[in-house]
């Protein structure tokens, strides 16, 4: 163990530096979310991640997010256990019709101020799978969705631009009622 | 040595090495009674249309086959009644064809929650059966669907009698996406991307499978060039994949530097496969026909440079591994999957190798390049978490040297040929890096595919996990889990 500690000693950091804000998610979130997530909880995002039915693809490279070289947390990003301590919901997958109720759930269980990232194809409209009967849509079909991060999966790079852009873009404020009690709004 | 099963060649069809006939009842019961026996084992359980289809490998003789019974009039004779590995697979036939298995132990849904529109026989309404446990001062603690990590969904039921799991139920099926119906009457393009994204982590195994079976079904032959750069993804997804377990596990056992070591080393194999060939997780880079992508000079230096780089830095992490008493203290004798089990349900990769079942697809079926490879079966005994760690570990270094074997003698010429669709049918198993991946299928001369199954390690792996979780603690099942790594989504499929 001492030899793997002495060595990243002397070798220079491998996190690099940060991805430019997404211009397409600055976009979709101007035209969305009312708010910023930093206007609201200043420069800490609670994020809790939900699969709801996708090919494990977009949580492989969730999961790169954490690695040194993206090293979200340094953005003040946080994965959580539990919906009750999140900020974000980060939703990966076509929504399968076994899942749409624990998604539904899910939100309705994430206090607000909230937000709702569909990441990938799939949870734009099931991607590849859309049509089957074991799919009932994208995301945006159960939850509404604050912003949509496209790619098949997603490259951590795009992951990392597109949360950051819901970190740091300020826009003017104005939360849905129905967000501000922490209801699904339909 | 046993009989060989004497079955009928006259209406067979060639599906090289999956010889598939049409039986009668009294030889399907013949081949459940060898599966239960242990003579043949299980590779994949499935229907399609109103036949019922079962793989079968001799683990002796190493032959393959599959056996086809029809029943149109709805109903075959349960395997899983004589050899448990298959009620599941039965309960998924049930679920999605209606085909009913007679004397079937099971008799519950197992992928249909009640929620597909128009299809589902099972009622939403009604609760899921979990099996009745009996006993003194026992608790349960249900987890999932939503889990607690970056996790695919899935429900587990755990039984508890104070901090000991005296049974853990797992309840799945809830990334089914219908992959097998969406595939039915898609262009063989098409079916290929689903079929990469079946499992995702196993990408370019499920996209090599597929791929196979179609090269078989439509007697294409692929050229040598395109044969050695599968395998050398197929080898990097492998190195990747044991990475990301290897860490994973020991960060579930609050060891993180493990993880950040081995999050490292796998993101420069990402980005090294992202840079060759365009697509970090290497995703429809394979196609029927070859690869989609060829790789140059430049890259065979680079993948030079980034062994040469995992030379220097593995060594260091397996150490950390394997002097770190507190790490072990938690693998070691955690999670134990006895032999019989794991040949019982034929368990394969790591699970199964590190319960000392000598299989490994890309020996046991041994097809171009492995053939003229170089390379051993990582085994260990004991069967636990350990175990399943160091067989990944050792697994890691045979990968890397089949990588340099195999730029050493990557040949030239194509990397793709174009595939004259027919009507045919082929299968073909593949190593992947959690297991030997099964794939059938049926093609037909307009191009498209007209029937399909893909069978994922998982399904003989899942249940397996039950049975090594019992009389751990639950705050060992992270860990146990994670070292079992089974894919819900390629489960579910």
């Amino acid at each position: 163990m001492r030899t793997l500690i002495f060595k990243s000693l002397f070798t220079p950091p491998l996190t690099e530096r940060a991805p430019k804000v997404s211009e397409s998610a600055l976009a979709e979130l101007a035209a969305k979310v009312q708010t910023t997530a930093r206007h609201k909880l200043g420069h800490s995002l609670s994020i809790r991640q939900v699969d709801t039915g996708s090919c494990n693809g977009c949580e492989l490279e969730i999961h790169a997010l954490s690695n040194a070289f993206y090293d979200i947390e340094r953005f003040g990003f946080r994965f959580v256990a539990s919906p009750r301590h999140a900020d974000v919901l980060l939703v990966t997958g076509p929504v399968t019709t076994n899942m749409r109720e624990a998604l539904i759930r899910t939100y309705a269980a994430t206090p607000a101020p909230k937000w709702v990232v569909a990441a990938g194809d799939c949870a734009r409209d099931g991607g590849c799978f859309a049509g089957s009967y074991g799919i009932s849509g994208g995301v945006q079909d159960a939850i509404p969705v604050d912003l949509h991060i496209p790619g098949c999966p997603p490259s951590p790079h795009d992951l990392l631009a597109g949360l950051l852009a819901l970190m740091n873009h300020r826009l003017p404020k104005r939360i849905p009622k129905a967000a501000r009690v922490g209801l699904p709004v339909e | 040595m046993s009989e060989p099963i004497d079955i009928p060649t006259a209406d067979a069809m060639r599906t090289h090495p999956w010889l598939r006939v049409m039986v009668s009842r009294e030889v399907w019961e013949r081949v459940g009674h060898r599966l239960a026996e242990g003579t043949l084992t299980l590779v994949s359980h499935w229907a399609d249309g109103a036949t019922v289809h079962t793989a079968w490998r001799d683990p002796h003789s190493g032959d393959t086959g599959i056996i086809s019974l029809d029943a149109t009039n709805g109903f075959f004779p349960s395997l899983g009644g004589m050899h448990s590995p298959a009620i599941r697979l039965e309960r998924a036939i049930r679920d999605l064809t209606g085909l009913i298995p007679e004397g079937a132990p099971d008799p519950r849904p197992w992928l249909d929650h009640g929620r597909w529109p128009g299809k589902s026989k099972a009622a939403a309404s009604q609760p899921y059966a979990f099996l009745a446990v009996e006993g003194e001062s026992l608790h349960q603690i249900p987890v999932g669907p939503v889990h607690a990590g970056i996790i695919e969904p899935g429900h587990f039921r755990f039984t508890c009698s104070g901090e000991t799991i005296v049974r853990l139920e797992t309840r799945l099926g809830y990334t089914h996406k219908g992959v097998a119906a969406l595939m039915t009457g898609a262009p063989l393009a098409q079916a290929s991307k689903l079929a990469g994204r079946v499992s995702g982590d196993s990408t370019v195994a499920y996209a090599i499978a597929f791929a196979q079976a179609t090269e078989v079904a439509c007697a294409c032959e692929i050229p040598p060039r395109a044969v050695h750069l599968r395998a050398l993804m197929l080898e990097l997804e492998r190195i990747a994949n044991h990475l990301g377990d290897i860490g994973a596990i020991c960060n579930d056992a609050a060891f993180s530097l493990m993880l950040t070591n081995c999050a490292i080393l796998r993101e420069r194999v990402l980005r090294l496969a992202g840079q060759m060939f365009g697509h970090r997780l290497m995703m429809d880079c394979v196609r029927p026909g070859g690869v989609a992508t060829d790789i140059g000079p430049k890259d065979i230096k680079q993948i030079g440079k980034l062994i040469a780089h995992f030379y220097r830095r593995f060594p260091a992490i397996k150490a950390l591994y394997e002097d770190t008493a507190s790490l072990q203290d938690r693998t070691v004798r955690t999670g134990v999957l006895r032999y019989h089990l794991a040949e019982q349900f034929g368990a394969g990769g790591f699970i199964g190798r590190a319960s000392s079942r000598n299989f490994d697809a890309r020996k046991a079926l041994p097809s171009p390049p492995y053939d003229k490879l170089k390379f051993d079966i990582a085994l260990m005994f004991r069967g636990d978490v350990d175990a399943r760690i160091r067989v990944r570990i050792a697994e890691i270094e045979q990968s890397l040297s089949l990588v340099k074997q195999l730029l050493a003698g990557l040949p030239g010429g194509d990397i793709i040929v174009p595939v004259a669709a027919q009507d045919g049918e082929g299968a073909a198993l593949v190593e992947g890096f959690r297991g030997d991946i099964f794939a059938w299928l049926r093609t037909s001369k307009d191009g498209t595919v007209s029937s399909c199954h893909l069978r994922d390690p998982s399904c003989f792996q899942w249940p397996l996990l039950e049975a090594a979780v019992e009389n751990n603690i639950v705050a060992d099942f992270p860990l146990i889990n994670k070292s079992f790594n089974c894919s819900y989504s390629g489960h579910d499929n």
